[in-house]
């Protein structure tokens, strides 16, 4: 089933009329930047998952927020689909443009409003990067703790829109955990304020609600991070593993023994390959397996982990374990993990990441059957894990130029998504549904589920007029998916208990 | 003593969602002194009982709603585990279900994050009679709108939590009260410094005369802490005895009020007797002012106030487009205003 906007299953959009909507925004917003030839548009029609491109009706690059209020009110009273955009780095397409609605681009928001080291938080417009929080914090010895891997180019309205997550996050939790308040615009254009200055407000958690709502519910204007002082030190082990199986029960054992490592990353033998053959880590290219293990916090305690983790790493059967010696080193160890995805690129024409997580204790299981499907699809699939938190990232290797293998590729994506769906996960651990895993959705969630979803959009945006056709499938979506799905009078993995 | 009674409680709800009758979603009734009185049947979860799942190398923890937190703690204990949010029981018969749905945390709660945080997934019977499962026992999973953590705080408002699922946590190697003799104003000024050092601070509360501090992580940071900040050893039981409102101070007769403020807000003159908790971020009064003067105090300093009484005023108010847009998700989600009506606020 094709993944770009389909009325057919997706719901009708409005009809726009494009040099009608031209010109009433130019009336009502005379130097709003807004783009409408085609060579103009073609930058922005896609995001982070390049392989679906859609060419939106118009882009516009609003610099004050007046301009995004006007805007909104206009197209809630035109009935005028909007898509946001901050650095158009995510990799699940919720931010591809429609051909019937205006793609609004968030990116030029990037002043920092406020960074308070007494209170430990920054305060923030929506196109700040990521990684900018933390440089203009790094004075006062604070950080923003959410560290998504594009996080030198990714935006903060972005990463609440998706609830952004990285290496970190099993010891200091996804962008959901890290926020104070959020100042959102609604599709009528009023500004609702979420979440507060102190740690808590009255009424529904509403923030905890829009964070990960990707661009369905409002559009972010203002965000306010908590900030964290930084960890003393930093020190990281690197294991070698003749199974993944040892692998992966080494990081029960690890968190069975009460330690909660700031990171903690699996790689399989491929893409410990291709990574070692791109950066030259170190890492031990006939290991079957090697984890990554960072411990960090006051000198002390870190050096008591590093040698009970030591202990807990030979014991589940590593054959080798190195301390990064210095700083040097630990950078090193970790650059080969943090460019594993273009590291695989190169050894690939093409390359498509998932992104499901599940229950630590499947992972043997997991890695069985998506070795499994790699053989039967006549694709090879590199698997990077964020294993401390189950969060698998199957790299799925691919020739977009030979007929048939985005498909396959898509085709066994799917499959592994279903997977880790049986076994008691989730289609999407930090990259959101998107447009990508629309169908995928229904494979996690009842149609009952999926209509409290839908009723949980009408409450903010009874017209369905932000980012329409993204995150929640319609029902009719579900049900030709269904369809497709038990033509052989079988579900998928019928050995699977159903959760 | 476990049994799934989750089928009981949808047809329960289902016969009142057809005889159009408003529910009262009832525990074991420890937070009743908050928000307003509701008019309802009652539909006790207690019933519905029994941790279903528990893998310390997991970290997560399922558990029927019904479940009493002081075994779901028991278990956790067992295992050198916790719930890091260290939530308030206020009452023996506090259960897990009442536990999400107040969403209160204790004295860990700046350090560690809230109920809320820790929040993965739960199953609900909804306000149209169905019994729904979202998220679920992964650490990270944004499929679909956060619906489970919508539900911490929500007091029952949105759906009856029959099943949650919860992330936990090792306990620390270490545990070290102090006691430091300082006034308020310094303790605020010291713990906004602290706050930007990498201190193994766990929790802070002011008395009005010292400054109570625990420290909490691995043998050497609290040895060195301890070295760094002086102060006299207390006995751990104190952060208990605050968490469950046993302190001296919450005896006194006055209407207890909950304040939330901003970390670094600095002390605060209030009409009533203090205690400073969450490192400054909750403080405690005790106060037979008027709610609106209170209120108005705490809304000057960034934050605002909740009265430990149950009444109309219970809840601060919300500003009309927020209230708007509480009243149209709960009309999404409970159109027949089956589920607490009026807990938190009328028409809600």
């Amino acid at each position: 089933m094709n993944i770009l906007y389909d009325e057919r299953v997706d719901g009708p959009l409005p009809a726009v009329d494009k040099p009608a909507l031209l010109a009433a925004l130019r009336e009502a917003l005379p130097d709003l930047q807004i783009l409408h030839r085609s060579e103009d548009l073609k930058p922005y029609e896609c995001d982070g998952l390049s392989a679906y491109r859609t060419l939106p009706l118009l882009v516009v690059l609003p610099e004050r927020m007046e301009q995004v209020q006007t805007l909104l009110r206009l197209c809630h009273q035109r009935g005028v689909p909007v898509v946001a955009r901050g650095a158009g780095t995510g990799l699940s397409g919720g931010a591809l443009p429609l051909s019937q609605g205006i793609l609004l681009v968030m990116a030029r928001f990037t002043r920092i409003l406020e960074v308070n080291p007494q209170g430990r938080f920054a305060r923030v417009q929506p196109g700040v990067r990521n990684l900018a929080i933390s440089q203009a914090a790094a004075p006062h010895g604070l950080y923003y703790a959410p560290d998504p891997s594009s996080q030198i180019a990714c935006t903060i309205g972005g990463n609440v829109a998706e609830n952004a997550g990285g290496v970190h996050c099993l010891k200091y939790g996804l962008t959901v955990h890290n926020l104070l308040k959020v100042e959102i615009l609604t599709i009528k254009g009023e500004r609702l304020v979420l979440g507060s200055d102190s740690l808590d407000s009255p009424g529904f958690d509403l923030l905890a609600l829009f964070t990960g709502s990707e661009g369905m519910l409002g559009i972010v204007t203002e965000v306010t991070v908590k900030l964290l002082p930084r960890p003393q030190v930093a020190r990281v082990l690197l294991a070698s593993f003749d199974s993944v199986e040892d692998a992966g029960g080494a990081v029960a054992e690890i968190i069975g023994a009460g330690i909660i490592p700031a990171g903690l990353e699996m790689m399989d033998n491929l893409a410990i390959r291709a990574a070692e053959d791109f950066i030259h880590a170190g890492y031990p290219l006939d290991a079957a397996a090697i984890l990554l293990c960072e411990l960090d916090g006051v000198e002390a305690d870190v050096q008591d982990d590093c040698a009970r983790v030591d202990a807990v790493l030979r014991k589940a059967g590593a054959r080798e374990v190195r301390l990064a010696c210095d700083e040097a080193e630990r950078v090193r160890f970790w650059a080969g993990r943090k460019n594993a995805f273009p590291a695989v690129g190169r050894i690939s024409p093409d390359y498509y990441c998932m992104d499901g997580t599940i229950p630590r204790r499947e992972l043997p299981r997991v890695l069985k059957g998506i070795n499994e499907l790699s053989g039967q699809y006549g694709l090879r699939v590199a698997n990077v894990f964020h294993a401390g938190d189950g969060n698998l990232h199957p790299l799925i290797l691919f020739d977009a130029n030979l007929p048939g293998e985005l498909e396959r590729a898509e085709a066994i994506g799917g499959q592994i998504l279903e997977l880790c769906v049986a076994v008691g996960g989730s289609i999407t651990g930090e990259h959101g549904v998107g447009r990508e895993k629309i169908n995928q959705m229904c494979a996690q969630f009842n149609s009952d589920e999926i209509t409290m979803f839908h009723a949980v959009k009408a409450a903010f945006d009874p017209r369905g007029l932000l980012n329409p056709g993204k995150n929640i499938p319609t029902l009719q979506r579900c049900a030709e998916f269904g369809a497709l799905h038990v033509q052989h009078g079988q579900l998928p993995f019928p050995d699977l208990e159903r959760f | 003593m476990d049994r799934d009674l989750g089928q009981d409680l949808l047809e329960q709800v289902n016969q009142a969602l057809n005889r159009r009758i408003p529910l009262r979603i009832q525990g074991g009734n420890s937070k009743a002194m908050l928000g307003r009185p509701v008019t309802g049947q009652v539909i006790d979860t207690r019933g519905h009982r029994g941790i279903v799942g528990y893998d310390p190398t997991e970290l997560v923890l399922t558990a029927r709603a019904g479940t009493p937190l002081r075994e779901v703690e028991a278990t956790l204990h067992e295992a050198g585990q916790m719930l890091a949010c260290e939530p308030p029981h206020l009452g023996p018969e506090a259960t897990l279900g009442g536990m999400v749905a107040a969403g209160l945390s204790g004295p860990r709660r700046p350090w560690a994050g809230s109920v809320r945080d820790y929040v993965l997934g739960t199953r609900l019977i909804t306000g149209h009679g169905k019994l729904l499962r979202f998220g679920g026992e992964v650490m990270k999973n944004v499929a679909g709108y956060d619906v489970s953590r919508l539900m911490a705080g929500s007091f029952g408002c949105l759906g009856l939590l029959t099943e949650v699922s919860l992330k936990v946590l090792p306990q620390p190697r270490q545990c070290l009260g102090l006691r430091l003799e300082m006034n308020a104003q310094q303790a605020l000024a010291e713990l906004v410094e602290w706050g930007r050092q990498a201190l193994p601070i766990s929790a802070a509360c002011h008395d009005g005369e010292t400054l109570h501090l625990r420290l909490e992580g691995g043998e050497g940071s609290v040895r060195s802490a301890r070295e760094r900040l002086g102060g006299e050893a207390i006995d751990t039981g104190f952060w208990q005895d605050l968490r469950e409102q046993r302190l001296a101070f919450f005896a006194a007769p006055a209407t207890l009020w909950r304040l939330s403020l901003p970390i670094a807000c600095g002390a605060l003159e209030l009409p009533g007797q203090q205690l400073i908790d969450w490192g400054g971020a909750q403080r405690w009064l005790k106060s037979d002012a008027p709610a609106s003067a209170i209120r108005a105090l705490a809304a000057e300093a960034g934050g605002h106030a909740t009265a430990y009484a149950p009444g109309d005023d219970s809840s601060a108010p919300l500003d009309p487009l927020t209230l708007r847009y509480h009243q149209a998700l709960k009309h999404q989600l409970d159109p027949q205003g089956v589920f607490n009506p009026g807990r938190l606020y009328a028409h809600l």
